[in-house]
């Protein structure tokens, strides 16, 4: 490095430190940036935050611009757009994977004015917000679908990262599978990975090859649809309701609506009243979504499905309501007991009856 | 009729116009993208090569974030660059830059509270060894059996990859962090943290080691009778053995510098700007160093200067995805096409064209 080159870092550093302490100004329109984990055309986890985005965009039109910058490896990378989207002039962040959590939080700090939205984390600060939705309702949904519907008893499961969010949404669809069809039994694949529909399709089809005829999934792509479609069999949207990848296959759909939320988010940032917050949404509020029922789909069982998302968004029924034993037998919830939600958030370990591990 | 005709030598003009050619048709290449997305393709190329220098509001950060996505590339670049010179076709550098991160961070985590000014330089030895232990099973393979080293370092990559998610998972997760995967974040950890040495400059100890380690690779290629048997054994392995080199040892020496070195990369990467051994934590350098290395033609000087424009790409690549509108694929088919033009300049080097009419005998 010559001495020239110092000079000018050294006059970077200098700008750098008067930028990051300089307050963005209240200018028209506020700036909303969003960083996502996958690609916008993924079709389901990312596409469904970028319809959030676009949510922002109508609801409120000039009074917002919005921008997103796609497929952010989680890290340093995150940690770098986070910057540049809050120099930008960004005052609104969504950062809409559990991955980005420390980048968030470190980028927070360095700029007290922006506010920051972070999905599915647990860290939070005075200008760092989290939310997720319960996933976990709609499984119950599907999963007493599932249970009516399968014809030889295994449904197979293609899951991403063994995390609480997952590991709380195969217990939930099996407890549910459980109650309607006792001999039902789960297999679970796990691809580690959140989008790459090859591997997402290879699990499904290793799951068909292990007598699978009703295919769920934690992975964001709809790459197991379209094999459950190729083979005869049924399965469920994910993130977003993927009809139009199985058109005969697809039951149900749990799909995520983050529109209500991100704009009023949005507009609580416009009207000044924007606090730092801990937001769980589910059936109730509309963060999760259940798709319409296929017709193949016998009327009893949808109107079972239908009461059991009308209780849980009525707030009637708890999809983790004992007595629910560990898999290791030792009790978890005893008779009419309900989760909390400290557990849940934490949840590592396999509900009774389920087969396998929780990779460790 | 168009014929290629080898070149008795390579040719000089050539081996110095190849790159700036392939930057030029990648350039044409990328506005011909650009503009079928309905973008205006210098806009679109001023914001890529551009706002990450000069922009006023953008520049201070991103110049600084040049460095720290360049110095992996580099770092790792210079090490492969050893083994391309002497035809040893390392391409597994990103699953050393994984085993290295995770030695180096096994290390750190070990000694979790504790401070002592000895953590970090442990953790430096670690990540190295990490990397040249993993480099040394297809060198290992190669000089016992002659497997392709290509073949067994690239596959070692994935093996190092769902290595790194056990971990994860498993033995270096947070036992802080209610279940989910991941490290600790060293950031937060100071005798293991590796921070920029000068705030805001965007060095931090690699970026020490890769002007280190492009220092080295000079020294050795032009100054270093290994560097001579290293250059013969790439041009003429029949001389290379004549001349009292040692083909195992060519073998082992390369695979274990461009270990060493892609170790080191990943363990000042997790020290630094990453923190957190993750599931994701590599992010390709070890593959994309393999363009910076041969665009920089494995020259120290060249390697420097292909590192940092690589890293350009990708920043100016992310503005022009918030600035603009651009989406990522766009600018991944736009870095994507450098290689290709590069490979297909190279051809010039080697070979010349020869337009012929009639027929020939």
């Amino acid at each position: 490095m010559n001495f020239l080159r110092k000079i000018q870092l050294a006059a970077s550093i200098a700008a750098a430190a008067a930028l990051s302490l300089a307050a963005p100004a209240q200018a028209d329109p506020l700036k909303v940036g969003f960083i996502y984990v996958g690609p916008v055309s993924d079709f389901g986890w990312t596409y469904e935050h970028d319809q959030g985005r676009l949510a922002i965009e109508s609801a409120l039109g000039d009074a917002v611009e919005t921008t997103y910058v796609e497929s952010v490896p989680e890290g340093a990378d995150a940690e770098r757009v986070l910057t540049q989207l809050a120099l930008a002039g960004n005052e609104l962040i969504f950062a809409t994977s559990f991955g980005f959590m420390d980048p968030v939080i470190n980028v927070a700090q360095k700029f007290p004015n922006v506010k920051f939205e972070h999905a599915t984390g647990y860290k939070r600060a005075d200008n760092v917000s989290v939310y997720s939705a319960r996933f976990y309702e709609g499984r119950a949904v599907i999963g007493t679908i599932a249970g009516h519907m399968t014809k030889t008893n295994i449904i197979g499961y293609v899951a991403s990262y063994p995390i609480p969010e997952v590991v709380r949404g195969i217990n939930s669809a099996y407890i549910h599978a459980k109650k309607v069809n006792p001999d039902v039994e789960f297999k679970v694949v796990w691809v580690y990975t959140w989008f790459d529909p090859a591997k997402e399709a290879d699990a499904a089809t290793a799951l068909i090859d292990q007598g699978a005829d009703i295919i769920m999934q934690h992975t964001d792509s709809p790459a197991a649809m379209s094999i459950a479609e190729e083979k005869g069999l049924f399965a469920f949207g994910q993130a977003s309701d993927m009809k139009q990848f199985g058109p005969n296959a697809r039951l149900s759909s749990i799909i995520d609506d983050w529109g209500p939320y991100y704009v009023e988010r949005a507009k609580a940032v416009l009207d000044g009243t924007w606090e730092s917050e801990d937001a769980w949404h589910g059936i109730n509020e509309g963060m999760v979504g259940i798709g319409e029922f296929s017709d193949k789909i016998p009327a009893d069982v949808q109107a079972e499905a239908q009461a059991i998302a009308d209780a849980i968004s009525a707030g009637e029924y708890h999809p983790f309501t004992g007595p629910i034993n560990r898999q290791d037998g030792s009790p978890w919830l005893a008779e009419g007991e309900t989760a909390d939600d400290g557990t849940l958030l934490g949840m590592n370990f396999y509900v009774e009856g389920l087969e396998g591990e929780v990779p460790n | 009729m168009i014929r290629l005709e080898p070149r008795l030598a390579p040719s000089r003009i050539w081996s110095f116009l190849a790159p700036l050619a392939a930057v030029g048709a990648t350039l044409v290449g990328g506005s011909i993208i650009f503009s079928l997305l309905g973008k205006n393709p210098i806009d679109v190329l001023l914001t890529i090569f551009w706002s990450p220098l000069f922009d006023p509001n953008m520049s201070a950060y991103a110049r600084p974030q040049l460095l720290v996505k360049a110095t992996p590339l580099i770092l790792i670049a210079a090490g492969l660059a050893v083994g391309f010179k002497a035809g040893i076709w390392n391409i597994g550098a990103e699953g050393q830059y994984i085993m290295g991160a995770i030695a180096g961070g096994a290390v750190a985590l070990a000694f979790y509270p504790a401070e002592a000014w000895f953590i970090f330089p442990l953790m430096v030895a670690a990540g190295a060894l990490g990397g040249v232990a993993w480099a040394m099973i297809p060198a290992a393979l190669k000089i016992r059996f002659n497997t392709n080293e290509i073949l067994v370092s690239l596959m070692l990559v994935y093996i190092a990859a769902q290595f790194l998610a056990a971990v994860s998972l498993g033995a270096l997760r947070n036992p802080e962090g209610s279940g989910f995967p991941g490290s600790r974040n060293l950031q937060y950890y100071d005798s293991a943290s590796n921070p920029e040495l000068l705030a805001g400059t965007g060095v931090h100890w690699g970026g020490m080691a890769a002007v280190a380690a492009l220092a080295c690779l000079y020294l050795l290629m032009r100054r270093h009778i290994m560097g001579f048997h290293l250059r013969l054994a790439g041009e003429s392995p029949r001389a290379a053995r004549f001349s009292g080199a040692r083909p195992a040892l060519l073998v082992a020496f390369c695979l274990g510098v461009s270990g060493g070195l892609a170790g080191l990369a990943g363990l000042f990467e997790l020290a630094g700007p990453s923190g957190q051994i993750s599931i994701d934590f590599n992010v390709g350098y070890g593959f994309t160093a393999i363009i910076v290395a041969f665009l920089g033609r494995l020259n120290p000087i060249g390697i420097l200067l292909a590192g940092l424009l690589v890293a350009l790409t990708y920043i100016g690549g992310e503005m022009a995805q918030f600035m603009l509108g651009l989406p990522r694929s766009a600018i991944q088919a736009f870095q994507g096409m450098l290689l290709f033009f590069l490979l297909a300049m190279d051809l010039f080097l080697h070979y010349r064209i020869v337009f012929r009419t009639g027929a020939k005998a």
